[in-house]
């Protein structure tokens, strides 16, 4: 426990710097209750904090997932996120979705607004004009900076493909490894806010491509980078992967794209629904780095502890309770229902497999589910050849079916032997009548 | 001397050695146009000679005599002279005139069919096509006319016999076609989907320049068949298959497509409503039949589905899982298939359950090794006509020509290749 508290220390303090106070930022974050939106937002800066509460806004208007007071915390935390910095889009967004809820302070300030694009105009024609002095002289350095600033500036305005292509052009200028890396951090990071994953990927391969300046955190963030890349693409078991590399010198030091915890419970979640037994023991549970991550989120930890310890009900009842607070998370969204069906597929086909034959009314009750239900999963199941077993109807129960090997060979020699004799005496036929053919064709032609 | 008794007696006195006979031959050959002349004064002449010695002048007048319109009572004199000489007559006299001996069997079927009792026909046709075979592998035209009265007369067990020796050389395409269509025709009749399935696909794939009616409705009876025993049908031809096939033939064969496509939602209703729908497109094709039975095997193709996951299941949860109405036509169905031999199980009636079992062929005894033993014969003998075949078409004289020819754009140096082979 003291190592733990350890390598705790350091983290609490840069959370705890954000705003929330150090009893707050110890408890779960995601938990089964119902999510505290100022706790969850204390975890990011930057855009994706606005992005995500706005993603919070819209998704918590379901019934099954928020409640409507939630939805406005949301806005108006986000729009003092938003007043922050100088983006004018997202506030005009932001006040439409308010509606006045709020009262007058949360409304459209458009005095802000032309403040800010006025401002905004006038820095990029300095930008514009120290950038074309630049390169008149020719100095590669300088012409790099200028176009990370424009990138800089993009970003803050909220002009993303512009910020991406500004970036992107700073690549000929580059000259050490450092640059490199700095160009493919901020691409990353660009690309990741557009959605457009493919760059990701490739840009994260280019930068692990310089070892010599990248520090444990840089690699720390690549990984994470890759993996939400993989999460996105839907390759669960890379994703994992890239998750459970990830040191836990991350921290918050990535909060501009990913939480830790977020870290936690997308590579738990992955590793769980696409991992064998061996891999979640090697990987997940006996991983002394990923540990660290879980202690985060202990709901996680513990749900994949009862999934190897085969507790199939409790550990479904901890997915049934995050599902909700999962379904707010922007980049999760849309997996939630996948992983959910894979990690219970997964748990039934291990619950059969030890078994020669099962009572499928205690199945159904270490799964907390009906007889009927039940069977028609493994009915399932069993068609998409997951589960060797067949199902005694009548008495209710599954038994495990193992091929015959010997009758199964001897069906495929025969079929084959007839396969062969078909196939040859059509050929036969077929190039005695392209032979018919040609003969006539050449006395046609003598 | 009357010119046609100067025939008679040459017919009478040189059908005894084969040196007379090709003397005959060309004496016959002369004369023909006069007998044709004389068609009406032939038939007493018929009776003066025997079919079975003077079998080539009995050809060369019969075919005089039935050569021109016949009406239907004098098809009735005829059929039976026809039918007495392919019964009697001598094989390899007639080898030597095949084109008058297919004439003549090609008008016996015209006038069976005037006379609508194609079954007259049957059996002296493949009598006919026995005899003028030069063996068991060659196909003649006379054999997609037998085929033909087989099914008309729906007599589909002789037809059976002749489909069960594998053709080899072809002299017409045509009659290959024909051939195939009727023999799938007469295999689907016995319930022989594979043979069927195999014919039809011979048709379909068979190299053409350009599409026939032949071609288009064997793959329609191909698709409909394709799904009765597969279950699927695969959407592209090989690629032996002609160009002109895999473009053009799916076009004209739309409603099949999409009875296929619909098949392969697995859902009941829908493929029924489909059939409904297109119920007169199917009957103008005469494929109403075995569209049905498509409907069919996929209430069969359900339950065997079943007997992969379950053990035992109730009659009740049967006719749920199949889209049956009762328990009673889930019973009936499953009856019907035990009978068959498409799956194992036993019914408990008291229960209402039914018990699949496993296929009990342990691939032990007596009969399989026998069967395996001839199919290794079978498949060694397949292997050693393919090996002789392509001897025998790399010293064919058009092949070396054609190679000879590329080869000689290519290669300068090497082996100069006669020029007795540059066509």
């Amino acid at each position: 426990m003291d190592a733990d508290d350890e390598t705790f220390a350091p983290i609490t303090d840069e959370v705890g710097a954000n705003g929330g106070d150090e009893q707050r930022s110890r408890r779960p974050i995601i938990s089964g209750d119902h999510l505290d939106i100022e706790a969850y937002a204390s975890l990011y800066s930057g855009r994706t904090k606005i992005m995500r509460l706005l993603f919070i806004a819209d998704h918590s208007s379901d019934e099954k997932v928020g409640n409507p007071s939630m939805n406005l915390e949301a806005l108006r935390m986000a729009y003092d996120e938003i007043k922050k910095g100088e983006n004018t889009q997202l506030m005009r967004e932001v006040a439409q979705k308010i509606n006045g809820r709020l009262g007058p302070s949360y409304e459209l300030d458009s005095a802000w607004c032309d403040a800010v694009d006025h401002r905004a105009e006038q820095k990029k024609e300095k930008l514009d004009n120290e950038l074309n002095a630049y390169r008149t002289n020719l100095i590669k350095e300088s012409i790099r900076m200028g176009y990370n600033d424009f990138g800089d500036f993009y970003y803050a305005h909220g002009q993303l493909g512009d910020a991406f292509k500004s970036y992107v052009r700073t690549r000929d200028y580059c000259t050490t490894s450092k640059h490199i890396v700095h160009m493919c951090m901020s691409v990353i990071l660009v690309s990741i806010e557009m959605g457009q994953f493919t760059h990701v990927t490739s840009y994260v391969n280019k930068a692990e491509q310089a070892p010599d300046a990248l520090d444990p955190i840089t690699i720390a963030k690549l990984r994470c980078a890759a993996g939400l890349a993989n999460l996105e693409a839907k390759k669960y078991k890379l994703a994992a992967r890239k998750f459970l590399e990830t040191n836990p010198e991350l921290g918050s030091h990535y909060s501009e794209v990913i939480a830790p915890q977020d870290v936690a419970t997308y590579g738990g979640l992955c590793a769980l629904a696409t991992f064998d037994r061996t891999e979640l023991k090697s990987k997940v549970i006996d991983n002394l780095n990923f540990r660290n991550f879980l202690e985060l989120v202990p709901e996680v930890r513990e749900l994949i502890n009862d999934f190897y310890s085969s507790h199939y009900a409790s550990c479904l009842e901890y997915l049934g309770n995050l599902k909700a607070n999962l379904l707010l998370d922007i980049h999760l969204h849309d997996h939630v229902e996948t992983l959910y069906d894979q990690i219970r597929h997964k748990a039934l086909i291990q619950y059969t497999l030890p078994f020669v034959s099962v009572d499928l009314s205690m199945m159904a009750n270490a799964f907390k589910t009906t007889v009927a239900e039940l069977q028609k999963e493994l009915e399932a199941l069993i068609t998409d050849n997951q589960i060797q077993a067949r199902i005694d109807s009548h008495n209710k129960i599954l038994y495990a079916r193992h091929a015959d090997q010997r009758n199964a060979t001897f069906q495929r020699v025969l079929e084959t032997g007839r396969e062969f004799d078909r196939d040859v005496r059509s050929m036969l036929l077929r190039s005695n009548l392209v032979k018919h053919d040609y003969n006539v064709r050449q006395l046609r032609k003598l | 001397m009357d010119p046609l008794e100067a025939l008679v007696a040459q017919i009478q006195g040189l059908s005894s050695t084969p040196g007379d006979i090709a003397r005959l031959h060309i004496i016959l050959k002369q004369a023909d146009d006069s007998l044709r002349a004389e068609s009406t004064r032939l038939s007493p002449v018929l009776g003066q000679l025997a079919p079975s010695e003077h079998s080539l002048g009995f050809l060369y007048v019969l075919d005089a005599f039935t050569s021109g319109q016949i009406s239907k009572q004098q098809a009735e004199t005829s059929v039976p002279i026809i039918t007495g000489f392919i019964n009697a007559c001598n094989a390899e006299q007639i080898r030597l005139a095949p084109e008058k001996f297919v004439l003549v069997c090609k008008r016996l079927k015209d006038q069976v069919m005037m006379l609508e009792a194609p079954i007259r026909g049957a059996g002296p046709l493949l009598t006919a096509a026995r005899k003028l075979q030069l063996s068991t592998e060659h196909l003649t035209p006379l054999h997609s006319d037998f085929l033909m009265l087989c099914v008309l007369a729906k007599c589909y067990k002789t037809g059976l016999s002749i489909l069960e020796d594998d053709i080899f050389e072809v002299d017409q395409p045509r009659d290959l076609f024909l051939y195939c269509y009727y023999g799938g025709m007469i295999c689907i009749g016995l319930k022989r989907f594979q043979k069927a399935l195999d014919l039809l696909h011979n048709v379909v794939t068979a190299p053409m320049s350009t599409l026939n009616a032949i071609a288009v409705e064997a793959y329609k009876k191909y698709i409909l068949v394709s799904l009765i025993h597969h279950g699927q049908l695969s959407t592209s031809l090989p690629k032996y298959a002609s160009s002109v096939a895999q473009r053009s033939l799916k076009n004209f064969c739309q409603p099949y497509i999409e009875l296929a496509s619909s098949y392969g939602t697995e859902k009941i209703a829908e493929l029924e409503a489909y059939v409904q729908t297109n119920t007169e497109k199917f009957e103008n094709d005469n494929n109403l039949g075995l569209v049905k039975q498509v409907v069919l095997s996929m209430y069969k193709r359900n339950i065997q589905r079943l007997t992969q996951t379950y053990l035992t299941l109730s009659l009740q949860d049967i006719a749920n899982t199949v889209q049956l109405n009762s328990p009673k036509e889930a019973e009936m169905h499953v009856l019907q298939m035990i009978q068959d031999g498409e799956i194992y199980a036993t019914i408990n009636q008291r229960d209402g359950m039914v018990r699949f079992l496993e296929d009990p062929e342990q691939y032990k005894t007596c009969e399989m090794i026998e069967n395996i033993d001839s199919s290794i014969q079978r498949i060694m003998a397949l292997s050693r006509k393919l090996s002789a075949m392509d001897e025998q078409i790399s010293c064919d004289q058009l092949y070396l020509s054609k190679v000879g020819r590329e080869r000689q754009r290519y290669d300068f140096d090497d082996f100069d290749v006669p020029t007795k082979f540059n066509i």
